[in-house]
């Protein structure tokens, strides 16, 4: 078969039929793959929840709640209870100030500012670089560079370079402010839902309690 | 079939995408900080390569000339956007350490340079075969420089390790250490070469 002529009846119907035939397929595999992605995203999350807080016995996904940061947006708020009590929060924060981009993280404290534990959710850092962060904050063997247990009511945390006392990835300085910011923003929040969550629980009843934790965080925007 | 095996070997050996072609060097540099991040490059790119040259040389009589880079980047942006979806929901781990780079494929000039140079001018098969070829000397070359800049980095060779940490030289991990080694593989690979001809 001879090649088509590049007349502009043959351009337009090649390019629409390529167009059209392959604008299908992807539909099919978008629809295919549409379940699989969501549930390995659900996934993601609730083994994120469970590796940041101590074991609970609630379903912090379905009570999550937004709060505000105080700087003019909001973070998801996942409360972790065994039984009736509160043991912590994991809270889903973020940076934009990354090296490539948005920085999300999921962190854990319990109800004495402590930090459990985080999960880096996305990023978009340089492999092999800034990646590091998945692992570098929580190597529980360099006191120096290790988040873990630190309690943020001594002051928020900050990279030695710039006055604080964790040490930042070596030869990615941005990537540890980027993910120290975010670790901060979690702990103002926590801070606030924690108070509600506290003042709540002395005086009010289970029920009572999501009101004033709603209250609060209006109060707070 | 013996032209094929040549077609197979010419992609690995004499036009190699990275060492002789100099082709594609973004991704090559970009991604090669370990080896397994270089391995999986390579594959995801010979996956969309072989595919695209397959199509490409099925559709080349029904492609006119003046459109055909057009649709050339359907074709490839098409594939690779379904190894995305496929990978995000079937390894979404291996998915998640590639991250950006996957959908850069498309814009990967040894797909869009392969199907301009070969598969718009050859039968499916050879397509095929160059696609595999060519595929391999890619993810072969982008393994190596993984190894050696893990290697010489961090001491460690797919996470496995050889030497203490602390020895390694931090250089070879950030992109000037990219440079220096694939300059020094080019130079090996062509000192090689060399002595067979």
């Amino acid at each position: 078969m001879a090649k088509l002529e590049s007349s502009f009846r043959n351009m337009f119907l090649s390019l629409s039929l390529i167009c059209l035939t392959v604008a299908l397929l992807l539909a099919q595999v978008n629809k295919m793959t549409a379940t699989p992605i969501a549930e390995a995203k659900a996934m993601k999350l609730q083994n994120a929840i469970r590796e940041v807080v101590p074991a609970f016995d609630n379903d912090p996904v379905a009570e999550a709640f937004r709060m505000a940061d105080g700087s003019g947006d909001s973070l998801l708020v996942y409360p972790a209870k065994k039984g009736d009590e509160l043991v912590g929060f994991a809270l889903n924060s973020y940076s934009n100030n990354g090296f490539s981009g948005k920085i999300e993280i999921m962190v854990g404290f319990d109800m004495e500012h402590h930090i459990i534990n985080y999960a880096v959710l996305q990023h978009a850092e340089t492999p092999g670089l800034g990646s590091r962060m998945t692992e570098w904050f929580r190597d529980a063997t360099k006191p120096g560079q290790s988040i873990i247990g630190r309690d943020l009511s001594q002051g928020a945390l900050a990279v030695t370079r710039d006055g604080g006392n964790v040490d930042a990835i070596t030869a990615s300085t941005i990537t540890s402010r980027a993910f120290l910011e975010a670790v901060n923003r979690a702990y103002a929040v926590y801070s606030g839902s924690r108070e509600d969550a506290l003042s709540g629980a002395t005086v009010a009843t289970e029920k009572e309690t999501e009101g004033m934790t709603k209250k609060g965080g209006e109060h707070n925007e | 079939m013996n032209k094929q095996l040549k077609i197979l070997i010419n992609g690995i050996i004499k036009e190699n995408p990275i060492f002789v072609l100099l082709l594609g060097m973004c991704p090559t540099l970009a991604t090669t900080s370990s080896a397994i991040n270089g391995m999986s490059m390579g594959l995801a790119t010979t996956f969309v390569l072989i595919s695209s040259n397959a199509v490409i040389s099925l559709l080349k009589n029904v492609i006119p000339d003046m459109v055909r880079i057009p649709s050339f980047i359907v074709v490839i942006a098409t594939f690779v956007t379904i190894i995305e979806m496929l990978m995000n929901a079937y390894v979404p781990a291996l998915a998640e350490s590639l991250g950006i780079f996957i959908p850069l494929i498309v814009v990967n000039c040894i797909v869009l340079g392969r199907a301009e140079s070969f598969a718009s001018r050859n039968s499916v098969l050879s397509s095929i075969f160059d696609g595999v070829g060519i595929g391999l000397g890619f993810t072969l070359a982008l393994t190596l420089l993984g190894v050696s800049r893990e290697l010489l980095g961090t001491g460690k060779i797919f996470s496995q390790t050889i030497y203490p940490e602390q020895y390694g030289s931090l250089i070879f991990v950030l992109a000037p250490g990219a440079f220096i080694v694939l300059g020094f593989l080019i130079a090996i690979f062509n000192k090689l070469q060399h002595k067979k001809a």
